[in-house]
């Protein structure tokens, strides 16, 4: 009898210590964490279509059938840096969350950024739009999926200013994202032989934009620039058309515009906007199917933004990655250098790649809002203009100032 | 920065139209005060529903713009009563916090429910035709229809004021706040003067939401950006007092006005400095009367 306890125990404990073992290695558990904002002005480009995003990748990925094990879960970082690098903390220490999706708002994405590589977890940004995040803030655990600010200061701000718009002016969110979108246009501006007239920063989350309105219109510039998002970029639009900015001749760019947001402004006052997207729902016959399931697993019906689309298209190669690893290693920076090796393809982004500096690459698209009557049907907004090919759309490499290419 | 007048009068002019809207919510807030001793919290919220029912009755039943002026307050304002019914009038005798934690509860969840339906990005509602367009100041391109918030607003406000301090039936409210029992003695419903005056209060800030509908996105949170600057306009000029907060409502329209264009950055803080500094200065308020 006791022998037999002995024995079991032994066995017991030898069993345990094996699967430990194993359990640190390697296993086939994978938790990701959506952190976005969810209640504030980007709650509806991220927000709960993200989090539906990282479901719908988890679900697509094959992986659940193979035997794995992946969570789920959202949480809010209400644009604050400090609350959203603390969540990450906790998701990090306490819930043993492997991966982190989505962060609208570059100044939480800078924060969570330098989280996620203390902590050695994988940060897979969509939301954000600073370029800083693949330069002088890249990490080797943090892959930049969507979109970025050189990119949309590349798409529209060159082919403004080659079509002849060639003084600017800016409207500025005064933020890491809004600064960063200023600096990238101006340069792309200069590049294209153009000038910059002028600037005025306004806090984030501003419902009155006629004082800046007023001071755009006097720098009689040929472009205003909005290097704002979400809601900021609306009002201002709006606006703008209210004190006869447009009739008189000077052009709004929108430097980011989402569909949600040409949805808030309506077709009417938007029509004819020039703007820089990488992801559009109507785009091919992939991303309408896609759509057409995401959609109806929306409260509003709304079809994905680009921000949702690279949650997804950015899981579904994170997931791959780690289907030919055999396991989940919960080793950040080991995964993201899988990442990077393999080429990437999913159905909405199509082929790209990702490089070293964290950067994955795509085309972007020149779109153009439609006018009212040229929309067919609820959230058929857009007109392509032209496609950026994925070698121009994003920073040249040699370009980069991310220390992780001088090693 | 060289100073040039012509964007200096522009911006004041801005300001101006900035502070119609404060002085319209703040208008509410300190007739609901003053009758009735309770911080409204709730008042973003009904702001914020005015816009949408401006846009409901455009969108559902087809009704535009200038019957909404009238029909988005008063739908509001009932709403408003029921709930002075229902919740504010248990609570009418005890401190001040009972009635700010309530009413700051009932605005989160009236915009939380918004939201859920409505999401963040908000819903657009355009200017009504005759009201399309602006004028040429010569300094400034004006749109007609800022013009035309400034001057309504104005005409509201005072309306407001001649009510209730120049007319029989305020000189009611006014006795039935300093002694409610003697003022029922004279056989006076004061408990339904009461809620009418909150329903009143609740329409003014439904009414400022349907004016700033075509400027500003139709979006659950837009009362709540907004009323934290008006609650710092009411304490500026005085908790409780009318002409105050209509006065101080425009004037800190301006200040922010200028703000935006000297130092822009500012803009959002600029209300708060001056709070701080007429505290410290004047405890109770530009004009109000001391506690």
């Amino acid at each position: 009898m006791r022998k037999s306890t002995i024995a079991a125990t032994l066995l017991g404990s030898a069993l345990s210590v094996v699967s430990m073992s194993i359990a640190s290695a390697q296993d086939k558990v994978v938790k990701i964490g959506a952190l976005s904002d969810q209640s504030g002005l980007y709650s509806d480009l991220a927000g709960a279509g993200s989090t539906l995003a990282a479901q719908m990748a988890a679900e697509d990925s094959g992986l659940m059938a193979k035997g794995w094990k992946i969570d789920v879960i959202s949480g809010d970082h209400q644009n604050k840096p400090d609350i959203g690098a603390n969540l990450a903390r906790q998701w990090f220490d306490v819930d043993k969350v492997d991966v982190i999706v989505d962060v609208p708002n570059s100044g939480v994405a800078l924060a969570v950024n330098n989280v996620v590589k203390e902590k050695n977890g994988v940060f897979l940004n969509s939301g954000a739009g600073t370029s800083d995040l693949t330069n002088a803030q890249c990490s080797p655990n943090t892959v930049h999926w969507t979109y970025d600010t050189y990119n949309l200061a590349y798409g529209t701000g060159t082919a403004l200013t080659k079509a002849g718009g060639d003084s600017w002016f800016f409207l500025t969110a005064d933020y890491a994202f809004g600064a960063a979108l200023e600096r990238d246009t101006t340069n792309a501006v200069k590049a294209a032989g153009g000038k910059v007239a002028g600037s005025v920063k306004h806090p984030l989350n501003s419902s009155d934009f006629s004082s800046f309105l007023l001071q755009a219109q006097s720098s009689k510039a040929k472009v205003i620039g909005l290097a704002n998002a979400g809601g900021d970029t609306s009002n201002a639009i709006k606006q703008a058309h209210e004190f006869g900015i447009t009739s008189g001749g000077q052009k709004m760019a929108a430097l980011l515009l989402f569909i949600t947001d040409v949805k808030a402004i309506g077709l009417d006052l938007a029509q004819g906007l020039n703007f820089t997207e990488t992801f559009y729902w109507d785009a091919n016959d992939d991303t309408r199917a896609f759509s057409k399931k995401f959609a109806a697993r929306m409260k509003n019906g709304a079809p994905p933004s680009m921000v949702q689309a690279g949650v997804y298209s950015s899981l579904i190669h994170y997931l791959k990655a780690l289907d030919s690893m055999g396991g989940n290693p919960h080793d950040g920076a080991k995964v993201v250098a899988k990442m990077k090796d393999m080429p990437t393809d999913d159905v909405l982004f199509g082929k790209g790649s990702i490089q070293p500096n964290g950067r994955k690459i795509h085309p972007a698209f020149l779109f153009e809002v439609k006018k009212p009557a040229e929309s067919k049907a609820p959230w058929d907004f857009y007109k392509l203009v032209a496609t950026i090919p994925a070698d121009q759309a994003f920073t040249p490499l040699d370009k980069s100032t991310c220390p992780l290419l001088r090693k | 920065m060289s100073i040039n007048l012509q964007a200096l009068s522009a911006q004041l002019l801005v300001g101006l139209i900035n502070g119609s809207f404060y002085a319209l919510l703040s208008l509410g807030l300190a007739v609901i005060f003053g009758m009735l001793n309770i911080i409204n919290f709730a008042h973003g919220a009904v702001y914020m529903m005015g816009a949408f029912a401006a846009y409901f009755l455009l969108n559902v039943a087809g009704i535009g713009y200038w019957p909404a002026l009238i029909l988005a307050p008063l739908a509001v304002g009932i709403f408003g009563m029921i709930l002075e019914r229902t919740m504010l009038k248990w609570i009418s005798g005890l401190d001040h916090l009972y009635g700010l934690l309530l009413t700051f509860g009932l605005a989160l969840i009236i915009q939380g429910v918004f939201q859920n339906y409505f999401g963040s990005s908000g819903l657009p509602y355009a200017i009504p035709d005759q009201l399309k367009g602006g004028v040429n100041l010569g300094f400034m391109f004006l749109p007609i229809y800022r013009g035309w918030v400034v001057i309504f607003s104005l005409v509201v406000c005072l309306a407001t004021w001649f009510l209730i301090e120049r007319t029989r039936l305020g000189a009611y409210l006014r006795a039935a706040t300093e002694n409610p029992t003697l003022v029922r003695a004279f056989g006076i419903n004061v408990p339904r003067m009461i809620t009418l005056t909150y329903g009143l209060g609740v329409g003014l800030a439904a009414l400022a939401g349907v004016l700033s509908a075509p400027i500003n996105q139709v979006r659950p949170l837009m009362g709540a950006d907004l009323i934290i600057v008006v609650f710092a306009v009411v304490v500026i000029g005085g908790m409780g007092s009318i002409m105050g907060s209509i006065i101080t409502g425009f004037a800190l329209g301006i200040v922010e006005g200028l703000t935006k264009y000297f130092y822009p950055e500012a803009s959002n803080t600029v209300v708060f400095v001056l709070m701080v500094l007429v505290l410290l200065v004047k405890p109770s308020g530009l004009t109000g009367r001391a506690a």
